[in-house]
């Protein structure tokens, strides 16, 4: 395949950052679309030029490190997949594709298409968990959970936080992100006792990192590459009116 | 007896595990050892590099006993760690089947899954702990999956005859280790974990021959800077990349250990790595890594190949009789279930034959159709949907319609630094657990052993063990010196890889030791296969140092001098691999000697002269390795040639 690449470049966190276009021949519909940007960068570390830095790891679609918008879109226009499952065979011999880093607020650029997510990190520290110390659990079996509820929490755990929901949101808003976990943890008996607590903390921790608020667009659940469901939202504002309005926290 | 590449050393004699009843040991050694006062922990400094399943859950657990950790990693968050992408489950000795399993059958499967390689007190503890492991998951809210009736499923895996293993769908590494992230959140949050995320380890300090800190770069900025502990723990992971094309993250490296080593630390066993059977086949020369389908495919999925060589039909034209289902037909009573070194073999080895199939014959089928009709589609979907989705993305084909193809990849090291029953190195206070210690898993790993090993190394048996070290020695403040040397050898190394300035890229280096590796040291290895590898490894290594091009300064986020120092450590780890392969002249686990097989073709293990683990000590650069044994002793499981027939 023979591809046009517009690619976001920026040295550093303080640098301007531009559109450069890189030109490729011989590109394997088999490659994904990372393999396709090791071939860029073997090409340019050969004439001498920086290769672009991007973000990625187990290639696996797990990880959630892969990032990039592609012609406008997280992660490029398959829905449901990570950058590094995305195919070359999904485009066109000839095309012209854009790639940048993800653009939210929240998410500094620290170089070409590396951005900081540490805001996720943070909300998970501020609640994202079950006060489980180790060595206390009581046997796997005292405590069934519905296989409805096990599966619901399941799904909505499946979030690899790579930040996609972000990236497409309008708003620059997390809710997606912080919906599944709330979801996850607010679904099994083991989350209860801190379910209140836990959605009041970890929204004020979303919004003072500087993401935007929710207004239902529900680009986030389109951009998805874990197909995390749009309802994980409305059990965010559920519960976040339940612990405040209705009084439940402290 | 000496060979020409390498030299003996002294045995290893004490491995510090209790002695008495297998059972009654690990109780022993929790009483014996000595406590840390509460008040005393916050005052005393542990460091932790990695954070998966191993290093997650040990720093979690240190935090919340009161230590303060420092901990850090590679990537730009802990939840990204490579355990994340464990696919298949997690086994535990709960007989919740009730199906005759118990913690002895665990050990017993465990030990002997690792053709007896591994340390009986170890996997014996390890099964013991087993059982807790899926209590403290489930109370942290990990989703695993239930039976109608509430109670938590499960499954039977590659090589095991019970139903023992615990699973979350196809995620059981990510639930698991967002478990232990969370736990971990958690005390970053309460202060008592400080947490250093995109920081790489570059170099051990030592002092008084002790481990007292470490030097890591900070991958955003290259600002090289040190951190000083009473104890260092190693939680960094394998370093299956050293193929360069594995099922591990591109990231997975083997530096952290590789540095330890050059200080002293031994490395046993390197040459054990895992080929697992269930991988997408390689499609091309743009290939970065492969992916792995999980083992637990092997459950519902039949393996298969044409009988004829050659055959270029398509799957759904050849009828049941011109199929050969090769596993059930050699290994009647595991069938399909065989443990991975059986299954990787044994399709090399139809491939070798001619009969494999897709692009370049190297494949199998894995055959979903008998699955189906047998339990309908929702339910193979239900179990398995994720999974054959993955696999349609990457290849574009339909499993429900069409078989899988299916081809052995490297997946896990089994090798890795030496620990005694402590997870302490030889080096006192620096400790190595999960996948970058050696211990548990002898020549061969059965599936959802690791996560159960890394999880056990870091919610249960660390913690126990490293404060019996802290509490027994007195460790004075670090004196400059010993980190003004550790920050010199960083900064010169990058010094000098910046300064090359030649005309071959990094990852050309690493794919062409990675092609090396596979041919002479992979699944089926060789003496004069081994011997070549030996004199082709330290020529590229030459070649490297001389003609490899780094881009860049080290004063900046670097993605190329990052890679750079790893492939460096890599080709150096590639020649001990070899020499530790060639110096064992037994076929054991994943480690098949062409030379050394039964009349059936089947590995052939010599217990007598190689019942050891084998531990390397650096020697220097250029230097033959110094080998240190370790004699192993089955009291409780006596070695009997593997039959799964």
């Amino acid at each position: 395949m023979k591809l046009t690449l517009r690619v976001w470049r920026q040295s550093g966190p303080r640098d301007k950052g531009a559109m450069v276009e890189y030109k490729l021949a011989d590109i394997s519909p088999d490659a994904s679309f990372l393999e396709m940007l090791d071939v860029l960068n073997e090409r340019l570390i050969a004439s001498g030029e920086e290769p672009v830095a991007f973000d990625h790891d187990c290639r696996e679609g797990i990880c959630g490190m892969c990032s990039l918008v592609i012609n406008g879109t997280p992660h490029g226009p398959e829905r449901a997949t990570t950058t590094c499952q995305l195919h070359m065979r999904k485009f066109k011999d000839g095309e012209v594709i854009d790639v940048e880093p993800w653009r939210a607020r929240a998410f500094p650029v620290v170089k070409d298409l590396v951005v900081d997510r540490s805001a996720f990190d943070r909300i998970i520290q501020s609640g994202g968990f079950i006060t489980a110390p180790t060595g206390t659990a009581p046997e796997a079996h005292s405590t069934p959970v519905p296989k409805p509820d096990a599966d619901a929490a399941f799904e909505a755990a499946e979030c690899i936080g790579c930040g996609a929901c972000v990236a497409a949101c309008p708003n620059g808003s997390a809710a997606l992100f912080l919906g599944a976990k709330v979801t996850h943890l607010g679904l099994v008996p083991q989350g209860q006792p801190e379910r209140w607590d836990r959605v009041v903390s970890m929204l004020d921790t979303h919004d003072g990192e500087g993401f935007g608020g929710c207004t239902n667009t529900g680009e986030c659940t389109v951009a998805c590459p874990k197909g995390i469901p749009l309802d994980v939202i409305g059990r965010l504002n559920h519960d976040y009116l339940k612990a405040t309005a209705g009084g439940k926290k402290k | 007896m000496n060979d020409d590449f390498y030299r003996s050393g002294g045995p290893i004699a004490d491995t510090k595990a209790p002695s008495g009843p297998i059972e009654d040991r690990w109780t022993r050694r929790k009483f014996e050892a000595k406590l840390v006062n509460p008040a005393n922990k916050r005052k005393k400094k542990i460091i932790i590099i990695g954070t998966g399943l191993a290093g997650g859950s040990a720093g979690a657990t240190l935090g919340e006993a009161g230590y303060h950790v420092q901990q850090f990693c590679f990537q730009d968050s802990p939840r990204r760690a490579h355990s994340i992408a464990a696919q298949g489950g997690i086994n535990a000795a709960k007989n919740y089947r009730n199906d005759g399993d118990s913690v002895h059958r665990l050990f017993y499967d465990t030990v002997k899954g690792g053709d007896f390689r591994a340390r009986e007190s170890n996997v014996h503890r390890l099964a013991e702990i087993s059982t807790q492991i899926i209590d403290q998951c489930v109370a942290q809210g990990v989703p695993f999956a239930r039976e109608y009736g509430g109670l938590l499923d499960n499954r039977s895996f590659g090589g095991t005859q019970v139903s023992r293993t615990f699973y979350a769908r196809g995620q059981t590494g990510q639930q698991l280790l967002l478990g232990a992230y969370q736990a971990l959140m958690r005390q970053v949050e309460a202060g008592n974990v400080e947490l250093y995320p995109r920081h790489e380890m570059l170099d051990l300090i030592m002092e008084d021959g002790r481990a007292r800190g470490v030097v890591v770069r900070n991958l955003i900025n290259g600002e090289i800077k040190h951190y000083t502990a009473d104890a260092v723990v190693l939680a960094s992971g394998g370093y299956g990349n050293v193929y360069f094309l594995s099922t591990n993250a591109m990231g997975s490296n083997v530096t952290a250990s590789w540095r330890a080593h050059r200080h002293g630390a031994l490395f046993a066993n390197p040459c054990y790595t895992q080929i697992h059977p269930t991988c997408i086949p390689v499609s091309g020369d743009h290939q970065s890594k492969l992916t792995l389908m999980s083992e637990s495919l092997r459950n519902d999925g039949r393996v298969w190949v044409p009988k004829k060589g050659g055959d270029g039909r398509r799957p759904s034209d050849i009828p049941e009789d011109e199929r050969d289902y090769y596993l059930e037909r050699i290994y009647p009573s595991f069938g399909n279930l065989v443990p991975r070194d059986i299954a990787s073999r044994a399709a090399k080895n139809v491939c070798d034959e001619g009969r494999g199939v897709g692009p370049g014959g190297l494949g199998v089928y894995l055959d979903f159709a008998d699955a189906i009709a047998r339990l309908g589609r929702g339910t193979v979907e239900a179990k398995y949907g994720n999974l054959f989705e993955m696999y349609e993305r990457i290849t574009g084909e339909n499993p429900y319609d069409t078989p899988m193809r299916i081809y052995p990849a490297v997946h896990y090291t089994m090798g890795g630094l030496w620990v005694d029953y402590d997870l302490q190195s030889n080096i006192p206070g620096l400790f190595v657990i999960g996948e970058a210690n050696f211990s548990d898993h002898g020549a061969n790993r059965l599936g959802a052993s690791a996560l159960m090993q890394g999880l056990a190394d870091g919610y249960f048996v660390l913690p126990n063990t490293i404060g019996d070290y802290i509490a027994r020695n007195d460790l004075p403040p670090v004196a400059g010196t010993a980190v003004a040397e550790a920050e010199t050898r960083v900064t010169s190394q990058i010094e000098r890889l910046l300064s090359i300035d030649g005309d071959r890229s990094v990852d050309s280096f690493h794919r062409e030791l990675g092609h090396i590796m596979w041919e002479y040291c992979g699944m089926e290895r060789t003496e004069e296969g081994l011997r070549k590898a030996l004199t082709l490894i330290p020529e590229l290594r030459a070649e490297f140092w001389t003609r490899v091009k780094v881009t860049g300064k080290g004063e900046e986020l670097n993605q190329q001098l990052e890679k750079a120092g790893r492939v460096a450590d890599f080709l150096e780890l590639g020649e001990l691999m070899v020499i530790d392969a060639l110096h064992r002249t037994e076929s054991c686990g994943g480690h098949f000697r062409a030379e050394s097989q039964d009349e059936d073709g089947e590995a052939k293990r010599d217990d007598d002269r190689f019942g050891y683990v084998a531990a390397w000590e650096w020697a220097g650069e250029g230097e033959q390795p110094v080998l240190h044994k370790e004699d192993l002793d089955f009291e409780y499981v006596k070695p009997t040639q593997r039959s799964y027939k």
